[in-house]
């Protein structure tokens, strides 16, 4: 395992999208980092001293001072090592970058959590509205290969991992969320965008995140269903 | 450089509100903190322009900055797009874990104060007990920080005398959460248990860029009253 020459240490959970989208900027940017497993639900001294405010993953440490917040530790990440930059240099387009990524965590995300945790007509309504902001979100990739152009940036590492964990809900809750029809352009992007080998070599075990997303579903719908 | 009025280097600046907007207001704080000239046009929320329709499409809603031609929604977003093309008197901080940590307060802010006190004002009863609950206990997180980083000397989050990032969009509470308070029926302002937050919100209010800009508080009452009255009206008749 590379060490801890940048002085960078990532706190994280194999199952979590957020400490993934922080691995991926990490490792567009060549930084060696020790990466610590929470191991949730229980939560190490650690974790709770350098992110006493939420006491979530990802943090990260860098040089001995923490930061939480996936979307503020990948900005950090990209103002500190300056080369292979994840968002656009002209400021209009950081502004646009940044309002998808707004958009696509507001909209996108708690959608298909509702699909994935609700039961009955509620997920199914929630099902409808993920389709229908994963169409809005694709008029963001504006005809290019990736959001970020030629090239992976800043939205495709804050969006990619819908299309995986959206596969998985969709297998698991029983509902469709990817409309290949509805949305070709973002659908051939997620594929493209998770068979890229530096992203793919982050990706959790499938078998293990798909056990773990089945055994979650369960418990979140015996919630709902009392 | 090319030379000529400050005008013609900063091109044209629009920036389309209503009255009544925190999140405008922010927007106008930024602004006017970098002296930056604009155009304010008011718009009508019961008949929207084309202008905010076809340049916000996907919310629909102010602010929306339109600078030369290109459109910018969702004020944070904006905040930052006007700390990095006008690069005099900076908002938010030069150091890059400064900045981190001003953006995570500004999170924190957004989905905990903000979005709450937004919740707690459309809702009632049981629903809204839940979502005061949850802002206390964010103003006490609150009241933290402002003990930890202000001081007689350090009057604003921004350092020195001067606002900052975190300031300008804490700033709303300054005049909008005591409305809502009042209109919503419940407290969360306690200056027994908040000393360092209401000194710093007396201190906001009171910047003199600022200060103008806050609407009258009856006018915000009656407002935000009809706002709550719809809302719970709508749910009701479900």
């Amino acid at each position: 395992m590379a060490g801890n020459g940048d002085g960078v240490t990532l706190l994280g959970y194999w199952a979590s999208p957020y400490a993934l989208r922080v691995k991926w900027a990490l490792k567009l940017k060549e930084v060696h980092y020790e990466y610590m497993e929470e191991h949730l639900p229980d939560k190490s001294p650690m974790l709770l001293q350098y992110n006493p405010v939420y006491k979530k993953i990802p943090v990260i440490v860098h040089k001995g001072k923490p930061l939480a917040e996936s979307l503020v530790i990948i900005e950090y990440i990209d103002e500190v090592w300056k080369h292979n930059p994840l968002l656009p240099q002209d400021p209009y387009h950081r502004a646009k970058a940044r309002f998808w990524a707004k958009f696509a965590d507001e909209k996108c995300v708690p959608a298909m959590f509702r699909a994935f945790s609700k039961v009955g007509e509620e997920q199914v309504q929630a099902a409808k509205e993920l389709r229908e902001n994963l169409k809005i979100l694709e008029s963001a990739l504006e005809g290019k290969q990736y959001f970020g152009g030629e090239s992976i940036g800043f939205l495709d590492i804050v969006v990619g991992w819908i299309g995986c964990w959206a596969r998985m809900t969709e297998e698991v809750a029983g509902v469709n969320m990817i409309d290949a029809d509805m949305i070709p352009l973002l659908s051939l992007w997620f594929q493209k965008f998770l068979e890229l080998p530096i992203i793919k070599e982050c990706l959790p075990p499938q078998d293990k995140l798909l056990a773990h997303t089945k055994e979650f579903h369960k418990m979140l719908t015996m919630a709902a269903l009392t | 450089m090319a030379s000529g009025s400050v005008a013609d280097q900063e091109g044209q600046v629009m920036l389309l509100g209503f009255w009544f907007s925190p999140f405008v207001r922010r927007v106008e704080w930024a602004l006017k903190f970098k002296g930056i000239d604009y155009d304010y046009v008011e718009e009508d929320l019961t008949n929207k322009s084309t202008l905010l329709l076809t340049s916000n499409p996907i919310h629909k809603t102010v602010p929306v900055l339109i600078h030369n031609g290109n459109p910018i929604a969702e004020s944070l977003v904006i905040i930052e797009y006007i700390d990095e093309m006008w690069k005099r008197n900076p908002i938010l901080p030069q150091d890059p874990y400064e900045r981190a940590k001003a953006r995570f307060w500004a999170n924190f802010i957004e989905q905990k104060v903000t979005e709450s006190t937004r919740e707690a004002l459309l809702s009632q009863g049981e629903q809204q007990e839940k979502k005061v609950k949850e802002l206390k206990e964010a103003m006490e997180v609150v009241e933290g920080e402002a003990k930890a980083k202000l001081n007689d000397k350090t009057l604003f989050f921004g350092g020195g005398n001067g606002v900052g990032y975190v300031d300008i969009v804490l700033g709303w509470t300054c005049n909008w959460m005591e409305t809502i308070e009042e209109v919503g029926g419940f407290k969360v302002l306690d200056p027994e248990s908040q000393p360092q937050f209401h000194k710093w919100m007396a201190n906001f209010r009171e910047v003199p860029f600022i200060k103008p800009t806050l609407a009258p508080k009856e006018k915000l009452v009656e407002y935000f009253r009809m706002v709550r009255q719809a809302r719970l009206g709508l749910v009701a008749n479900k």
